[in-house]
């Protein structure tokens, strides 16, 4: 069940990401990539990261994909359906460092530093479901975010003020409420 | 079920890379950064179940620098877009050498 489930977001997963690079439509490319956004967080779920997938679609497919839409729609880019595709040296470059990507990500298959990952990740597998049911799904994240990495959590907190008051001060027109 | 999962995982990443060197609309070309962000997060949490939990909580932060990502690179498309009628990164090439 669970495989034929993997498959099945896999294949929408990619179909949406092609559907991102070849949709002429910036709001079609959008919507392309919320079916793949909601198509991983289904495989978030079949990997038992339940909390990973409601952030997923809450944050991800929900406020920064309606952010895009906002950005769209706001310059009016919605009937922009010039093909906006690089052709010539670029699709050529572009081909060259697809497969150069492809084949070092593969190279990482071929090893066999694997077969220890897989030799102990039964044993890890069972103590997250045990932590799991005792703290629940969110409580498993929680614990180790607000213990061993706070400060990392904090510096997030400044990192997304700061993103705010950049976007704001980016945003605006210059000249508009200043002295 | 690893191993489909970083397979997956390498074919978004790639399409994501696709993304962004063949378009010229930068709105698509941060679409496409955001889909190379989601093939790593696929990534972390398919080998979470390996290594523990660590790789989601990675995942959190990497969600949390993608949606500043976002905010700041939109006010910058905006910004941009006032200048030039435009979202093509052919026309602002001031900054190419």
């Amino acid at each position: 069940m669970t495989d034929i489930l993997f498959i099945l977001f896999a294949v929408v997963a990619v179909g949406g990401a092609v559907g991102v690079v070849v949709g002429r439509s910036p709001v079609a490319s959008l919507l392309f990539m919320v079916a793949t956004l909601a198509s991983v967080a289904g495989i978030y779920v079949l990997f038992e990261a339940h909390f990973l997938a409601a952030i997923q679609v809450l944050v991800y497919a929900g406020a920064i994909m309606v952010l895009f839409l906002f950005v769209i729609m706001l310059l009016n880019l919605g009937h922009d359906y010039r093909a906006d595709l690089r052709y010539g040296s670029w699709s050529l470059l572009s081909l060259v460092v697809v497969g150069l990507t492809a084949g070092v990500l593969m190279q990482g298959f071929s090893g066999d530093t694997g077969a220890a990952l897989l030799e102990n990740g039964a044993t890890v597998a069972a103590a997250i479901d045990a932590a799991v049911i005792e703290k629940g799904a969110v409580g498993v994240i929680a614990d180790p975010l607000f213990t061993d990495y706070v400060v990392a959590f904090e510096l997030m907190g400044l990192l997304l003020l700061v993103a705010i008051v950049a976007a704001v001060v980016l945003a605006k027109p210059r000249g508009a409420g200043e002295g | 079920m690893l191993t489909p999962a970083l397979l997956l995982s390498a074919a978004l990443f790639v399409i994501g890379t696709l993304g962004v060197i063949v378009r010229r609309n930068a709105i698509i070309i941060f679409l496409c950064i955001e889909l190379q962000l989601n093939a790593v997060n696929l990534a972390f949490v398919a080998l979470s179940r390996y290594t523990g939990i660590e790789g989601q909580l990675y995942v959190f932060f990497v969600m949390t620098v993608a949606a500043a990502e976002a905010a700041v690179g939109l006010a910058i498309i905006i910004s941009i877009f006032r200048h030039y009628e435009t979202v093509n990164v052919n026309k602002f090439n001031v900054l190419k050498w």
